[in-house]
């Protein structure tokens, strides 16, 4: 493929962007006195800045890449990853669970799980989520530095010591409050910068209705029903009728509960944006608001996928996408293949600067979580436990060096390893997929014991893995894909997708079952006194009757689900 | 905090907002435009842009949503 010749004008915007980040960092630099304030913002942040970076912290750059890639392969049905696989469960973790992270006075998620269970099941959480966010923030600069070179033919070395260093900068200064400004920043930008391209987009494919006419000739010619990659739902009545190969119920179940919400209830990482809100009240409003902007994302980010696929197959404009050496499309390349054909110089610059924001979003989301886990999930609890305050702050800004230097090694070894990299990311969905039965147990289930999260996890990690071993996808080869256990799988799943969904099913069921039944013949070591404002049944409901009903956790969650209802029955 | 997030991000996005409208005016005509359907798109969300980043300036002045 061509690469872009950028001109001057886009170089002063990007680098305007980035004087504008470092600024940020150096702007905050002053208020960070205590290791609250720098893990935690000193919980100071209003609700819609901790919303709108709860929403870009997640927004990192496989997001907006590979939401495009899903959206020409699978077509619109990949807002499932959206209004049924995120919606539900950021309504859930706002109206039901913030109560107890941020009324716990936890400083982090694995510290909420020694408070409820014990220092056992926070050590497995914290060592494992510590490990996968370096791992996250690696594969983000991998990503970011051989796309650069590819579009643009820089220098990889380049490319992932500048962004790293840009990214340890602005958060060694300004900690978690530069990090969230920026993922702020970030967000405006990512939607300004994408924008133009779905609107040049649509009109270039003759808005939505050419747009679904060209959908329905890629859908027949692939062999599937004209609507498969323009309806949502109409066609998961059998894996076979769509592109994805999953059926509604491994879908609702497998991504809309488990993995959903695994990830946004449970992952530190989105979790610390609302827990460093000014009150419990905007605590609980974070997901909330952050739900209004995600719901719409699809239109962002999926439609340019949809737009790319109905240009490659039906012809027009002369736009291609690159193909992988084994002949099948690049779908990583539908962003960066938009922006290269539809941008003129100038607006390029602002595409390609919204492209470097979301890989360092998704890179400082993954370092603050890590340098706040590492400091008082596992320094502060098994080196040094009575350091003063201000050591604590050192070690976190010294971990925040570390973490970027840890990133940078994964980034390289990427470049080596491939097949490590994607073993590793196995490893992390095994241990993630049952997370969410022991968050669910210990919230709402007094007498989930501390015996019983353990091994409840341990087992459900292992469902996970005993899962993918004895089933393989349709089509695919033993070993990364499955299928590593039994001579002949027990099961083919049609797809890959589906194969994943059924895997966090078992994952989620083990770990269930196991922390009950391990938990009624283990005896409970908190007292109820202990467990007061970590466990449902023991903690007093707080009424936010002074505020207006559109401001309460409650009411803006029905008017969240309401308004995913009507998005998913209009595009049924 | 006694940094308010909208006036960087106002200020970030009024100088965008300048530049592109700036460019786009200086390249009236170009062949360029070709890609983005004949459209000046610099000009437009130059505009776009400058509108924003002056309505975060002025949020954050004002102090309060």
């Amino acid at each position: 493929m061509d690469s872009i010749r950028l001109l001057p004008i886009d170089y002063v915007i990007l680098t305007v962007y980035f004087v504008f980040v470092l600024g940020i960092g150096w702007a905050l630099r002053r208020y960070q006195k205590t290791s609250e304030d720098f893990f935690l913002s000193g919980r100071s942040i209003p609700a819609w800045v901790a919303g709108l970076a709860f929403l870009s912290a997640n927004l990192g750059a496989q997001e907006v890449i590979g939401m495009a890639a899903s959206g020409a392969k699978y077509g619109i049905a990949t807002s499932h990853f959206y209004w049924v696989g995120a919606i539900p469960a950021m309504v859930f973790v706002g109206v039901f669970m913030m109560p107890f992270y941020y009324g716990s006075r936890a400083r982090s998620v694995p510290e909420y799980l020694k408070l409820r269970f014990d220092e056992k099941t926070r050590g497995f959480n914290a060592i494992s989520f510590a490990a996968m966010t370096v791992f996250s923030s690696g594969i983000s600069m991998y990503a970011l530095a051989s796309l650069f070179e590819v579009l643009l033919g820089w220098d990889f070395n380049f490319s992932i010591w500048v962004s790293g260093l840009i990214v340890l900068l602005y958060i060694y200064l300004g900690g978690l409050t530069s990090a969230i400004y920026n993922e702020v920043l970030q967000f405006f930008l990512i939607v300004l910068g994408f924008a133009p391209l779905v609107y040049l987009g649509l009109r270039d494919v003759g808005g939505w209705s050419g747009l679904t006419a060209r959908l329905g000739e890629v859908a027949t010619e692939n062999g599937y029903a004209a609507g498969a990659w323009s309806d949502s739902w109409r066609h998961l009545t059998s894996p076979s009728a769509n592109p994805m190969g999953v059926e509604w119920f491994g879908m609702v179940m497998g991504l809309g509960f488990v993995l959903s919400f695994g990830y946004w209830c449970t992952d530190f990482l989105v979790v610390q944006r609302a827990m460093a809100a000014h009150s419990m009240a905007a605590a609980r409003r974070t997901p909330l608001i952050a739900a209004v902007p995600k719901m719409l994302f699809p239109f962002l980010v999926i439609v340019p996928g949809m737009i790319a696929i109905a240009l490659v197959q039906t012809g027009g404009g002369g736009f291609q996408l690159p193909a992988n050496p084994d002949g099948s499309l690049n779908y990583n390349m539908v962003i960066p293949q938009m922006l290269a054909h539809y941008f003129p110089p100038g607006l390029l610059g602002l595409g390609l600067t919204a492209l470097m924001a979301s890989f360092m979003s998704g890179m400082a989301g993954n370092v603050t979580a890590f340098n706040t886990v590492w400091t008082y999930d596992i320094y502060q609890s098994y080196i040094k436990k009575d350091g003063s305050d201000r050591h604590y702050l050192w070690v976190g800004r010294m971990t925040t060096i570390f973490g970027i230097l840890a990133s940078v090694g994964t980034a390289y070894l990427a470049t080596r390893f491939n097949n490590i990299m994607d073993f590793l990311q196995l490893v992390f969905a095994f241990v993630n997929a049952p997370l969410f039965a022991t968050f669910l147990l210990g919230m709402f289930w007094k007498r989930a014991t501390g015996h019983g999260a353990f091994l409840g996890l341990a087992c459900g990690t292992l469902a996970a893995a005993l899962h993918h071993g004895l089933t393989l996808p349709s089509g695919a080869l033993v070993g990364i894909k499955g299928g590593w256990l039994a001579d002949t799988p027990v099961k083919l799943y049609p797809s890959e997708m589906a194969q994943n969904f059924w895997t966090a099913i078992w994952a989620w069921t083990a770990c269930f079952l196991v922390t009950i039944a391990v938990s009624l013949i283990t005896r409970q070591k908190k007292s109820d006194e202990e467990l007061k404002g970590l466990v449902y049944a023991l903690t007093p409901r707080e009424r936010e009757e002074h505020l207006p009903w559109w401001k309460t956790a409650e009411g803006l969650g029905v008017l969240v689900l309401l308004l995913a209802v009507v998005l998913n029955v209009v595009f049924w | 905090m006694a940094l308010d997030i909208r006036t960087p991000i106002g200020f970030l996005f009024a100088i965008l907002g300048v530049l592109l409208l700036g460019y786009g005016l200086a390249t009236l005509g170009s062949s360029s435009y070709e890609k983005s359907l004949g459209i000046n798109v610099n000009v437009w969300w130059g505009a776009v842009l400058f509108v924003f980043g002056g309505v975060m300036l002025w949020l954050g002045r004002r102090g309060r949503p």
